[in-house]
């Protein structure tokens, strides 16, 4: 017996416990996919976050047609100049124009920073959920591949590999970067798949004769989906810094080429004398990542359906039929 | 101890209980006389144990109390903590429902029961020491000494309970209050911790106060009985007053609700709908949208508790109820159960599930790198079950009796470790993949915990869709079955986008059952189907079960701890004890003459929802905890808690001590069998 107020919507609790219902003739009724895209699709932050991140998309594409200037040139008659009407986001030291050289860099970002997020808890959650849940050899092997990427240091590996895959392009570059990011996360997803594997409506699944991997696609990932969306939003941003990392390698992305990485990388010391260099990437950079977060608390909010007891404005929103 | 009877000890008046502006109790008043015993009865949610634990003022600090207890004449209500407590534990104490959370883990028994006594009372360590050996003794906790330098998890469950008492009646406290003390306990285990409760009452003149859920627990143990319901009494009169002749609605409802162990079969009088969110209560008579006798004067103006000679009820009508005191089925609207779909006789029918010898062990390992086996668990150890089709058989056990490990078994569909299992004549050690895939249609479970086996992330219609999915049925048959389903359960079909918390308990195992029917199986596993569920939600559910057995002709495989239960539901029952099964027969020959030792304490120990018809019974109590199923005992594994084995001469004893009872015939023919060489002793 306890104080919080029941869960149970009073309509809910109308319906007689009991008593037939009465017979209406209705379509089949909606499943979860299309629940779970009209509650998002009714959340602000979604609409909000999206929205963000298809003005960026088209910033960063666009971008390029509307100045005059390009990334690599250098414009030797303005120097480290202040945003001007000529050059609306200033010049660095070498004259380039820093509006060419963000929207170029965001081009990169946007599409690094969702692809390793995506490939990384892809990975992690698959490995994670399949060690946790089929145990025995399964869950050693994958354990023990898991322990020696964490072990390993990555950038050795990268530095031995990296001469072999240059001129692959940025395709070999996301997959690297994802590979060394989901070993964490995976041992994670694998101790949550470890208790939820002894909850009763898995049991009872197996005893439906659900396959394995069904059971993971449907009843696992679901149940875990709430870390994986956070983990995957923090993934976004951690990974446009790290390819800043990779760049000093020579691999990835190199002079006169550049992304928000670097630029931030070549601009943080100068922030303070010139500003410009350093906030209008940031500034992307920061409004990128907070878009992320809002499309991932609205598809976690989505995904449980318990959610919105705490949000009380959204409750009108969400679909109630019947009554 | 002074005894003046006239006095009132406990006067609660007024009483109400916000937490966060959520009423949990409004105007609750309850007296207590010195020595006596008040039961507290209601389903969750009606205010029962927040109302006991107000008036040891135990409430977290989000709850606002209101009105008055006064104890002795003392008001308790927005007294500091310091002097709350000097009364609690001294004067007023308590017994928790989960005595495993309610010990310290990490300090022995005996230290926790010294710091008890050394609170309020001024004593030395010795003799504070002593004194708790002599209260453990007096629980019945044997080689008390030993048992002081315990840890609270060495104890079972029915041990620690017992500490418990002890630890309450350390300082002859005034007034005992149980919550819900024998809840998490077996019956056999539930008889004996009552029993000490009686005795320690006894001892120490206490009163007690009751609050259980369980109608039978209350009208064996209290004098006077408060019904709850939303956050108030509803009704309050000595107990044999009160079963016989409710004057409100729904302790009507309530006693017509509950299977009885004395009378089997029939539909239960279910109360539609489910207990009101407190929230947002209507104005009215709180139980006014589930009553059948309810009139336009009922949703105004919620009823005061009145009437007279002790009697009070808070219902408008309680005149009418009191003078023609109908039977609870006049009243509620009863469903009538079609007849069965099969009717050929049993010896006529097909089997579902035979079960022979079955075992099961689970091996005992040590060591973290090299686990090494140092023994094993022998959970299942000879079970025989046999189920033909449109019959329920009801297996029986205490916890640990191994009554999970064999549906466990049985639901694998593999060859077991020993023995045989045929499902619908298929023997499964002889199955291959897509076979077992195909039998599992055949085979449904329905788990004991409906919120913990639905998926909370997916909405219902997935849910019930999800073994036909499996099965690889079509779309189309998959859009035209869930809505059938729900509405064959009792449901709203209009609700299938709805995910599983925003249904009620009973709900949710309707749902349940829908999904288990969904690829049409012929057996069905129900596992403890209706123990989470509140009585007058539990009645409506096992009421379901018995129409769709009777319209779809199907077999249940029915598991539960509750007898009285059982004995409605099934047709033919099997009692297990340590993994075996000890006797299995119809119904109510197991019921009306059992021949197990085992079978006659378990149905001894089941109380009765009738205060006249518990007094008179004659209780076997058990002696101690089963045994550890680790040891394969020789000869008879009851034969150290068994009456009969005690009772008989020393030469007749060596049988019992060396030879393993076989399941025999009551009489040739008759469908009675029981694992006992001595059953008519």
């Amino acid at each position: 017996m306890t104080a919080v107020p029941p869960t149970v919507p009073p309509t809910a609790a109308l319906i007689a416990d009991g008593l037939p219902a009465p017979v209406p003739e209705e379509a089949a009724p909606a499943g979860r996919l299309r629940l779970v895209l009209g509650r998002m699709l009714a959340s602000r932050g979604v609409l909000a976050g999206g929205a963000i991140v298809l003005l960026l998309f088209l910033l960063a594409f666009g971008g390029p047609l509307l100045t005059p200037w390009n990334y690599a040139t250098p414009d030797y008659l303005a120097i480290r100049q202040s945003p001007s009407g000529q050059h609306w986001f200033g010049t660095n030291g070498l004259g380039q124009d820093v509006f060419a050289q963000t929207v170029r860099g965001l081009q990169k970002s946007l599409v690094i920073g969702l692809l390793v997020a995506f490939f990384s808890t892809v990975a992690a959650s698959l490995v994670g959920a399949c060690a946790g849940y089929f145990g025995g050899w399964t869950d050693r092997a994958l354990t023990f591949l898991v322990d020696l990427m964490l072990v390993f240091p990555s950038f050795l590996i990268i530095t031995i590999i990296s001469p072999k895959l240059r001129g692959t392009g940025w395709i070999a570059f996301v997959a690297l970067l994802a590979a060394f990011n989901w070993m964490i996360t995976a041992r994670v997803v694998r101790s949550m798949t470890r208790s939820l594997k002894e909850r009763e409506f898995v049991r009872a699944a197996q005893f439906m004769g659900v396959r394995p991997l069904r059971i993971i696609l449907r009843h696992i990932l679901p149940n875990v989906a709430s870390f994986l969306i956070t983990d995957a939003t923090i993934a976004v941003g951690a990974a446009v810094m790290s390819e800043t990392a990779l760049s000093y390698f020579g691999f990835g992305v190199r002079a006169p080429d550049v992304s928000l990485g670097t630029l931030l990388a070549a601009g943080t010391d100068q922030a303070p004398v010139f500003p410009w260099l350093f906030y209008f990437a940031a500034g992307l950079l920061v409004l990128f990542v907070l878009a992320i977060n809002l499309i991932g608390d609205g598809l976690r909010d989505a995904l449980d359906p318990t959610s919105e007891g705490t949000r009380p404005a959204r409750k009108s929103r969400t679909p109630r039929s019947g009554k | 101890m002074t005894t003046t009877v006239e006095t009132d000890l406990l006067t609660v008046s007024d009483l109400s209980v916000d937490f966060n502006g959520v009423p949990a109790v409004r105007g609750v008043d309850l007296r207590l006389r010195r020595g006596e015993t008040l039961g507290i009865v209601g389903e969750s949610g009606s205010g029962k144990s927040v109302t006991s634990l107000a008036i040891l003022g135990l409430l977290p600090t989000t709850a606002t109390v209101s009105g008055s207890v006064r104890l002795d004449g003392r008001e308790l209500v927005g007294l500091p903590n310091r002097e709350l407590a000097a009364i609690r534990g001294r004067k007023v104490a308590m017994v928790f429902q989960d005595p495993l959370s309610a010990f310290t883990p990490v300090y022995r028994i005996g230290d926790q029961i010294v710091e008890a006594l050394r609170i309020h009372q001024d004593l030395d360590r010795p003799a504070a020491r002593k004194r708790a050996a002599e209260l453990l003794d007096l629980v019945g906790i044997p080689s008390p000494e030993r048992a002081l330098a315990g840890f609270p998890h060495e104890f079972s469950g029915g041990m620690r309970q017992r500490a418990m008492i002890a630890m309450a009646i350390a300082n002859d406290p005034g007034i005992l209050l149980a919550d819900e003390p024998t809840t998490a306990l077996d019956v056999t285990i539930q008889a004996q911790v009552l029993d000490v409760l009686r005795t320690a009452q006894r001892e120490t003149g206490a009163a007690l106060v009751l609050v259980s859920h369980d109608l039978g627990v209350i009208a064996g143990m209290a004098d006077r009985v408060a019904v709850m319901y939303a956050g108030r009494v509803v009704e309050t009169a000595g107990v044999d007053e009160l079963f016989a002749r409710p004057r409100h609605p729904y302790t009507l409802g309530l006693i017509g609700a509950v299977p009885r162990l004395d009378t089997g079969g029939g539909p239960l009088v279910p109360i539609p709908g489910g207990p009101p969110a407190l929230a947002t209560l209507p104005p009215g008579c709180p139980f006014a949208a589930r009553c059948p006798l309810a009139e336009d004067r009922c949703r105004t103006e919620e009823p005061r508790l009145t009437g007279a000679d002790g009697h009070l009820a808070a219902c408008v009508r309680a005149e009418e109820l009191a003078e023609h005191g109908p039977a609870p089925s006049e009243v509620y609207p009863v469903p009538t159960v079609p007849p069965a779909a099969v009717a050929r006789p049993r010896d006529e029918r097909e089997s579902v599930l035979r079960v022979t010898g079955l075992a099961k062990t689970f091996p005992v390992l040590k060591g973290s790198v090299f686990k090494r086996k140092v023994g094993e668990v022998y959970a299942v150890d000879g079970v025989e079950l046999d189920i033909r089709r449109g019959e329920t058989l009801g297996l029986v056990g205490e916890s640990g009796s191994g009554k999970s490990t064999t549906l466990f078994e049985l639901l694998r569909l593999a060859e077991p470790e020993a023995g045989r299992i045929e499902l619908l004549g298929q023997d499964t050690a002889h199955l291959d993949r897509s076979a077992v895939h195909r039998l599992r249609s055949d085979i449904q479970i329905v788990f004991q915990d409906p919120m913990a086996s639905l998926d909370p992330r997916m909405p219902i219609s997935d849910i019930v869709a999800e073994p036909l999915l499996a099965q690889g049925a079509a779309r189309e048959l998959i859009g035209r079955r869930v809505p059938e389903l729900l509405r064959q359960v009792g449901l709203d079909a209009a609700h299938a986008t709805r995910y599983p918390h925003q249904f009620s308990g009973g709900q949710r195992q309707r749902i349940s059952i829908a999904r288990a029917l969904a690829v049409q199986p012929q057996l069905l596993v129900l596992d403890e189907p209706v123990s989470a569920l509140d009585v007058s939600v539990q009645a409506g559910v096992l009421n379901l079960l018995q129409q769709l057995k009777a319209e779809l002709g199907l077999a249940y495989l029915f598991v539960s701890h509750d007898l009285s239960v059982i004995r409605h539901l099934s047709d033919r029952v099997s009692v297990m004890y340590l993994g075996r099964t000890v006797e299995s027969g119809a119904v109510n020959e197991v019921f009306e003459r059992p021949r197990h030792p085992y079978t006659r304490a378990l149905l001894s120990a089941v109380p009765l929802p009738d205060p006249a018809a518990e007094r008179s019974r004659k209780r076997i109590l058990l002696a101690g905890d089963p045994p550890s199923p680790t040891e394969r005992p020789t000869g008879c594994p009851f034969r150290a808690r068994c009456p009969v084995h005690t009772a008989l001469p020393s030469d007749l004893r060596t049988r019992c001590e060396q030879e393993p009872p076989a399941l025999a015939e009551a009489a040739p023919g008759r469908d009675h069998h029981a694992a006992c060489h001595y059953p008519d002793a």
